[in-house]
This record gives structure tokens, C-alpha cells and sequence, in this order.
């Protein structure tokens, strides 16, 4: 399963290859691998409904990280949308895209990109892997809604999408860690199989629910899905109707098993479920936008997915896998329905759109399929699913009820948005020509179609339908008699769907009262989206500007500050001084520290530059003396090689600087706390060097150990042992620093080339001049 | 007062160099002898560092291979070199310092550091762990045999690195500013 998941991405990353001779040539090779996936998926129906299909691949066995991949029912179900519809979007976009489209050659790369980071999730068998698909998917997503990133809608879309989608699935991974940790496993088979408990897992469910509402859109976190619908239509049909939204809803029904008898879980699920599912389906009935308008619908569908697999039960979860295959298979058909009737008319405003339905009755009737199975008429699987769905919550408990009414409701808002998706993109509007059509290419038709009659065909073969949402329903409690079917008789249930027909109908007729209506909303979490952003942006100035002043001194002095603070306090509580060292153990000592302490005095008298450099060498050579008496021969050669380089990159850079720090003498009320801080700071690093050295408790590991160790490591000299052998990491670490700050001081200094004030005459060198490429590649 | 009175030497190419220039040193270890102008010239240390350039390169090499039983290493050696380099600025200014060093400085960074990270993984391809050490040991006739540890590689890189370091501060430092002040019409 990974060598497939795998294959996705390594094709995605040669397509633009193909790309280049043909760019609808390159939708068509990529749409093989989702076919043959599909397949794959399909031959392995009878493993997968019995115990299921499971391969591990471990790459990090020291750190427990594997690659577990399942295939069950619940990921063939989710299978047959992402490969199943992803193969024929594909083939589509082949239709969809002009061959000298600039969009094609990413799209289809991501497309398939996408496809293959989907599958990954769904196969996951192992929390930690499913979260890194999770967040490809989000990757994906963003870069396929902002395109080439041109337009300012694309961009604000795009980035909404990513910082919920991203905010969310962060919070997921620590409910995933906590998970994980309270399980002792990542491995979501033996999660399930053993639920833990405990207030751990309670803080884990919120998290985990969170990156749920965000992913799949759910109330309050659903704007992001209609701003999405910038991004072309395939991308719309496969990512934000058919697949990737419901990686949320997936995951609700992965976790259902094992956590849906926590309040901490069915509260949240079902509340934001049965309103999310409203709400959208309210929008919906005044969006003008043909996408704008089956986006909220998908809202709203997410919402009703959410509630079924939510709540736990076997008749609620068969339903929700009915669900699942009719929403994709209906949303994919409307979708591609909106990208056909756009490319034919040029327009997606039901406003303008006018007997459309007379020009092209093939795809007419292709939606009118697609729309009666999203408003639940048989003999289509929406109405398999809408069926079973009311059953499951008419039964038991008063909370039930109201869910079971809160989804009746929904049901006719979904009727009359069903209602007027088709009255909008097909109808003959009164006083209004019709729109001019051109003709469409089977590319463009034929996928709206195979989409279409599954519809039908999975609404008789419900049997199948059953077998799989039965397998995947087998461990939870509920009626183990009840199957999904056509015909159950007269019931309640049947009772409620003639009900949310009626009422959907007759909404769309009272439409002209309706939709104005609909339009004004009190709370608009658009706009609350955009005060948080705006205000995590004022936030990060406030932030900034009181952090980040300016001023050197103020730097130094926090650090100073912080230094003498921190383990001062530590130093002062929990040191003890040390028995009073020797003042020297050689008389050659005495001079060099006297030279060192008059250097130090005489640089913080010093006015000019140049003065107090050459003192602070003084000092660094002095220090150098003092290894060499103490017998650290390595230590001095060092020090004075260091000391020389930074006495001399001083002076060059002193070049450029005024010859004295000041031109005044700064008053005596700043001269003196500063002398007052730096006096501190120094007494404190002596008291600290004397305090450390005395707090030794274990034996010297470098002494000891290191010395017997040294001629095994092939080394006489201890110091290069240590460096190259025992502590080679450290060594390649500090290199690795180094290289970093070289490339910091070249860009500094070259790269950000800046104008001297008063300069007389105007300086041709800067960013972007050719002097300057040169500078900046060496 | 901006310094353009760099001699001018075209033509020098072709016909045989001039009386005065016979003396002009060819080969690019030693100092080329162009010089930033009369006025910054400084024939003595001009001189020292003629002679002591290519010794102190020598040195270097020596402290690197030495590291492993004394005073010395790749850390020190590297820094060696780059002063040697810094010497070699310091009395000829950038372009001399262009003549003699062709590569990069951040080519000879890189390098450095990939011939570091290289050596730390190597022992992985003959199973040792990361970072592992061993000795080696050739057997030459007349010198005997030489011995010296893997561990030289993992120093060679960071020798490499440190003189990248400081020929860069040469370049972005010394060169960069020095253009910068040209530029802006700066007396030196």
C-alpha cells in the first residue's frame, strides 16, 4: 500500500514531463493510477470486509515511527471516492482545461499529488502517519485553490483555507500525541480495539475534534469552503466536494468506535453536526454563485455526515456510509454540471443564466439525477441514506428526537437548495434571453454521466451498498437486524422524507420572498474570521514594537539584565561557595592579570573605536598567556589565532565607522546605571566561574576516562580526541554554526548595500544591480 | 581624494614586460605586485609576506596533520591559513587576493562542510556508527610506516570551512567595504 501511496507522488513529480508535449495528455496518464488503484481496491473487497488488509513498513523502529497502512470497509468506502472520482475528474480536466492553459501543468501535477496524499490518509493505520497526509492534503489544497497566485480572491482564499485548515490539524496533532500517549500505541486498530480513558483523552477528543470541524468545514470554522471556490472547477468537484473535506468526516468515523459513548465527543459532534448542517443549508438558498451555492450545500452535507457518524450507533453509521458514496458521487456530478454549463455559457450567476436546460438536456437530465439523489427521491442512494438516517434517530432517547428533527429540517433546506441548483443552471427565466451555449466535447460529458447513473445503479444495488457499510457498522450497538434498503414499508422514516420533499418544494416556490432573507445574517463568521486574523496582526505589532526597539544598549542591557538574574538566584540559593581558591599557583600569573584587569579598566574609559579594540585584544591575548601558563597549549593557540582574526576584522570594519563612539560624553544619569550593570554582570561571571567550579559532584569525565580512552582513539592529544572523536558531533554542530554566520555576515554586509546620508554622489550599487549579483554569488 | 591611480599595465600582455617589471613576480602563490596606489604601498611588508605566505600555508598543513598528537588541528590550522590570507590582504588589497584564490569563498565553504558531513557518515557505509574512527596505516618504503587516524577527513573539513570562513570576511569585510567607501566617493 505504500509502494501505491508512494507511486502517486513519484508520478505527480515526473507529470510535468508529460506536461510539456501535451498538457491534456498529462490529465489522461495521470488519471491511470487512480484507476488502477480503484481497482486494486475493488479485487480486494472480500479481504477488506472481513478482517481487513493491513501493511506496516517501519523506518524508525528506536522511535516506535511506523508506516502502518489498513484497508477495511470504511477506506474501501472512502477509496471509491478518491480514486474512484479522482480518475474521472481527471479525465475531465482533460476536457476542462485548454491545452495552452498556464494552469494545467501544476493542477495536474497537484491533482495527482493530491490523490495520493488521500489515499495515504485514508489507508493510515497509524495516527501520526494519517496526521502527515493530513496535512499534505491541506498543502495541496492551498496551492491548488491560489493557482499562480495572480489574483487577490485566490490568494485570500487560499490562505484562509490553509491557516483554519492548518490551525486545526496542529491541535489535532496534540490530540493525536495525547492519544497516543494514554494508549501506549499510535496504531488506530489497537486504539480501537481498546479505548482509553481518562481526563488525557478528554483533552485529546476536543483537539482531535477541533482539526475535524476545521478540515470538514463545520460551524464555526465553514467559510473557508465557499471562499475556496475560487479555484477551478475540477479542483472545486474533486478537493472540496468530493475528497478531501471529508477527511474530517472520515475521521469521525475512523475514532466513532471507540469514543463515541464520551459526552465530550457526541455533544460537540452532534450540536455542530445538525447546525452546521442547517446553517449551510440556509446560505445556500441565496447564493447566486452556481459553485458559491453547491459549496454551502456541501457544507451542509458535511454536517449531516458528521451527525451520523458521530453519534455512534449501527443504524446511524450505516446510513453515514451511504451517505458518504451518494454525497460524492451527487456534489462530483453537480460540480462538473457548474464547470460544463461555465464553460459553455461563460457564466455561473443564476441570475443570468437562462434556458440552458433546452440547449443541453443531456447534462440537464444528468443534474436532475444527481439533484433528486441529494434531495433523497428513490430509487436513488440518497434516498437509501436519508432513509436509514431518520431511522436511526427515531428511535430512544428525547435527544435523538431533536436530532432527528434538526436533520428533517435540514432536509427540506436540502430539497429546496437540490430545487434550486437545477432551476438555476437550467430553468428559462422569465424576462431574460436565453444564454448563448456552445457545444461541449464528450471529455466534458461523459464524466458527468459515469458519475450521474451511479446514483441509480448504487440505489439498486443497495445490497452491495449494505454488505459495506455493514461490515464497517458490525462493532457498534444498535439494531443488528436492520439493513439498507429501497423499500421498508410504510414508516416514519418514509414519513419524514415525503415531508422534507413537500417542504423543500414548496420553499423554492416561495424563493422570491426567501432568498433576501437568507441573505442577511446577524453572525457572520467570515467576518470573524477576518477580525482574528486582523487582530493577531495588530497583536504581533504591539508585540514587536515594545520587544524590538531599537537600541543597542536596551539589548544588552536585557541580556545583562536576564544573565545576572537568572542564575544569580539559582547561584545565590543553591551554590555553595567553594574553599578559597589559591590567588595564583605561578608568579608569572600575577603580571598577566594585572595587564588584563588594566586593559579591561582602560576600554570602558576609552573614547575612540580603534583604542578600546586594540585593549579588548589585549585582553583576549593576556587570557591567551594565561593558558599557556596553565599548561593548555591547544587553548592558547586558539585563542590567539582567534584573537588576531577578530582584531583584524574589526579594524576593517571600524573603516567605515565615526573614529569616537560619541561625539558628546553621554550625561552622568546614563553613564552610571550602565557602569552600575556592567560592573554587575562581570562580578557576577567571576562568581559564577568560582561557584561552577567548585560545584563538581561526579569525577572529571574529560580527565580521567578521556585520558585512558585517548591512545585507543589513536590520539596523544586529548583535546583533539575530544574534538574529533568523543564529542565529534559537537564538532560538526559548531561548523555547521559557523557556516551558518559566514553567510549571515556576507549577506549583512553585501547584500543589503545601503546608501551613505549625505553621500555626494548617488551610489550605483544596491539590490538588483548586477554588482550586486556578482557579490551575492561570490 | 579617490584612488583610481592604479598603474596602468595595458598592453603588458603582449610585448615583453618593461625594464622596470622584470622582476615581476608570474607565478600566483607569490604577490602579483599590483598594489592599490603609491600611497598605500608598503614595500616592506610587501616583501614579508612574499616570503612568508606560502610558509605559513605550509604551517598550517603541518598543524592540521600534527593535531592528533599535539598542538594543532584542523580548527587552529584552518585559522592559520586564513591569517595567512588575512596577511596577504592586508599588503595587496582584494585584488590581489582575487588573483590568487580562484574558487569562491563560499565554494571553499561548502566544501568544507560537505567534505565534514561526508567523513561523519562515511564509517555508516562499513557498518561502524556515525561519526566512527579508526586508524590508517601505510607501510612506504624508505619512511616506514606511516600511520594517522580517519579522523583527519572530518579535520580536512573543518579546515576547509575555517579558511572559507575567513576568506568570506575577507571578501564581504574587507573587499565589500572597501568598495562600499569607493563607491561613496570615501577617502581610505
Amino acid at each position: 500500500m505504500l509502494a501505491l501511496v508512494a507511486a502517486h507522488l513519484v508520478a505527480a513529480g515526473l507529470l510535468p514531463l508529460v506536461s510539456r508535449r501535451s498538457r491534456r495528455a498529462a490529465f489522461g496518464v495521470a488519471a491511470v493510477l487512480p484507476a488502477a488503484t480503484l481497482l486494486w481496491a475493488l479485487a480486494n473487497t472480500g479481504a477488506a470486509l472481513g478482517g481487513g488488509l493491513t501493511a506496516t513498513t517501519v523506518w524508525s523502529p528506536a522511535l516506535g515511527l511506523a508506516l502502518s497502512f489498513r484497508l477495511d470497509a470504511l477506506a474501501l468506502a472512502m477509496i471509491v471516492l478518491v480514486s474512484g472520482i479522482g480518475a474521472v475528474i481527471l479525465v475531465y480536466c482533460t476536457g476542462y482545461f485548454a491545452e495552452d492553459s498556464p494552469e494545467a501543468t501544476r493542477s495536474a501535477a497537484l491533482l495527482l499529488a493530491f490523490a495520493g496524499a488521500m489515499l495515504g490518509l485514508v489507508l493510515a493505520d497509524d495516527l501520526l502517519t494519517l496526521y502527515v497526509f493530513w496535512e499534505l492534503t491541506s498543502i495541496a489544497s492551498f496551492l491548488l485553490v491560489g493557482q499562480g497566485g495572480e489574483r487577490r480572491e485566490e490568494r485570500r482564499a487560499a490562505v484562509q483555507a490553509l491557516l483554519v485548515t492548518v490551525f486545526g490539524g496542529l491541535a489535532m496533532l496534540l490530540g493525536f500525541v495525547l492519544l497516543g500517549e494514554a494508549a501506549g500505541t499510535y496504531r488506530i486498530s489497537e486504539i480501537l480495539a481498546e479505548p482509553p480513558r481518562g481526563p488525557m483523552v478528554t483533552a485529546a477528543v476536543v483537539l482531535i475534534l477541533l482539526g475535524v470541524f476545521t478540515k470538514s468545514a463545520q460551524l464555526p470554522f465553514h467559510p473557508w469552503l465557499p471562499a475556496a471556490m475560487v479555484a477551478p472547477t475540477p479542483v472545486s468537484a474533486y478537493l472540496h466536494a468530493a475528497s478531501m473535506v471529508k477527511a474530517g468526516v472520515y475521521l469521525v468515523a475512523r475514532l466513532a468506535p471507540g469514543f463515541s459513548d464520551l459526552a465530550v465527543w457526541t455533544v460537540p459532534v452532534l450540536t455542530a453536526g445538525v447546525a452546521t448542517m442547517l446553517i449551510g443549508g440556509w446560505r445556500a438558498l441565496s447564493a447566486t454563485d452556481l459553485k458559491r451555492l453547491l459549496a454551502f450545500g456541501t457544507v451542509s452535507q458535511l454536517g449531516f455526515l458528521t451527525v451520523l457518524f458521530g453519534a455512534g450507533g449501527r443504524v446511524a453509521a450505516m446510513a453515514g456510509v451511504a451517505m458518504l458514496l451518494a454525497h460524492g458521487l451527487f456534489k462530483a456530478t453537480l460540480f462538473l454540471t457548474a464547470g460544463a454549463v461555465d464553460h459553455a455559457t461563460g457564466t455561473r450567476d443564476v441570475r443570468e443564466l437562462s434556458g440552458v436546460g433546452r440547449a443541453l438536456p443531456g447534462l440537464a437530465v444528468a443534474a436532475a439525477l444527481a439533484a433528486a439523489s441529494m434531495a433523497g427521491l428513490p430509487p436513488l442512494i440518497g434516498f437509501v441514506g436519508k432513509e436509514a438516517a431518520f431511522e436511526a434517530f427515531l428511535h430512544g432517547r428525547v435527544e435523538n428526537v431533536v436530532v432527528a428533527i434538526g436533520l428533517l429540517l435540514g432536509s427540506v433546506l436540502t430539497v429546496a437548495y437540490s430545487a434550486r441548483v437545477l432551476w438555476g443552471a437550467f430553468a428559462r427565466k422569465p424576462g431574460r434571453d436565453d444564454t448563448a451555449v456552445h457545444r461541449l466535447g464528450p471529455a466534458l460529458t461523459v464524466p458527468v454521466w459515469l458519475c450521474a447513473l451511479a446514483g441509480p445503479v448504487l440505489g439498486i444495488a443497495t445490497p452491495v451498498v449494505d454488505a459495506e457499510a455493514g461490515s464497517y457498522a458490525a462493532a457498534l450497538p444498535g439494531d443488528p437486524a436492520y439493513h439498507l434498503a429501497l423499500w421498508h414499508g410504510l414508516g416514519l422514516p418514509l414519513l419524514f422524507s415525503a415531508i422534507a420533499v413537500a417542504g423543500g418544494l414548496a420553499l423554492h416556490a416561495a424563493r422570491a420572498r426567501l432568498t433576501p432573507l437568507a441573505d442577511r445574517s446577524p453572525l457572520d463568521a467570515q467576518r470573524a474570521y477576518e477580525k482574528t486574523i486582523a487582530g493577531t496582526g495588530r497583536l504581533a505589532v504591539v508585540v514587536t514594537g515594545r520587544l524590538q526597539v531599537g537600541s543597542l544598549p536596551a539589548y544588552l542591557a536585557t541580556i545583562l539584565v536576564a544573565f545576572v538574574l537568572l542564575p544569580g538566584i539559582a547561584t545565590v540559593l543553591a551554590g555553595a561557595w567553594p574553599a578559597v581558591p589559591p590567588l595564583y599557583h605561578a608568579a608569572i600569573q600575577v603580571p598577566l592579570a594585572i595587564v588584563i584587569a588594566v586593559a579591561a579598566l582602560a576600554v570602558t574609559r576609552a573614547r575612540r573605536r580603534f583604542t578600546a579594540v586594540l585593549l579588548v585584544g589585549v585582553i583576549g591575548y593576556g587570557v591567551g598567556g594565561l593558558f599557556v601558563v596553565d599548561g593548555a597549549p591547544d587553548l592558547a593557540l586558539a585563542q590567539f589565532l582567534v584573537e588576531t582574526l577578530s582584531l583584524v576584522a574589526f579594524v576593517f570594519v571600524l573603516r567605515r565607522l565615526p573614529g569616537t563612539f560619541t561625539e558628546q560624553r553621554p550625561p552622568r544619569r546614563v553613564r552610571v546605571p550602565k557602569a552600575l550593570l556592567g560592573a554587575a554582570g562581570g562580578a557576577a561571571v567571576a562568581v559564577f566561574a568560582i561557584v561552577l567550579s567548585g560545584a563538581r559532584t561526579g569525577p572529571s569525565t574529560t580527565s580521567g576516562e578521556f585520558v585512558r580512552l585517548a591512545p585507543e582513539a589513536g590520539a596523544t592529544n586529548v583535546i583533539s580526541a575530544i574534538l574529533v572523536d568523543f564529542r565529534a558531533l559537537d564538532t560538526v554542530g559548531e561548523i555547521g554554526v559557523l557556516f551558518i554566520a559566514a553567510a549571515g555576515v556576507a549577506s549583512l554586509v553585501l547584500a543589503t548595500r545601503y546608501d551613505r546620508r549625505g553621500g555626494r554622489t548617488p551610489v550605483e550599487s544596491g539590490q538588483g544591480s548586477p554588482r550586486h549579483e556578482e557579490d551575492v554569488l561570490g | 581624494m579617490t584612488t583610481t591611480d592604479r598603474p596602468r599595465d595595458e598592453g603588458a600582455d603582449e610585448a615583453p614586460p618593461p625594464f622596470e617589471e622584470w622582476d615581476r613576480p608570474r607565478q600566483a602563490w607569490l604577490l602579483s605586485g599590483d598594489c592599490r596606489g603609491y600611497r598605500q604601498r608598503t614595500l616592506l611588508l610587501e616583501m614579508t609576506t612574499r616570503a612568508l605566505f606560502p610558509t605559513v600555508l605550509v604551517f598550517s598543513i603541518y598543524l592540521l596533520l600534527v593535531g592528533h598528537y599535539g598542538p594543532g588541528g584542523g580548527f587552529a590550522a584552518g585559522l592559520v591559513a586564513g591569517l595567512a590570507f588575512v596577511l596577504r590582504y592586508i599588503a595587496g588589497g582584494s585584488e590581489d587576493l582575487g588573483a590568487t584564490v580562484h574558487v569562491r569563498p563560499p565554494v571553499v565553504l561548502g566544501l568544507g562542510l560537505t567534505v565534514a558531513l561526508l567523513s561523519a557518515l562515511a564509517p555508516v557505509a562499513f557498518g561502524a556508527p556515525v561519526l566512527a574512527t579508526t586508524t590508517l596505516a601505510v607501510d612506504v618504503p624508505l619512511l616506514g610506516r606511516l600511520e594517522t587516524q580517519s579522523s583527519v577527513f572530518l579535520d580536512t573539513g573543518v579546515y576547509l570551512l575555517i579558511v572559507g570562513v575567513v576568506l568570506d570576511l575577507l571578501r564581504s569585510l574587507g573587499g565589500g567595504i572597501e568598495r562600499d567607501m569607493r563607491d561613496a566617493g570615501e577617502a581610505r
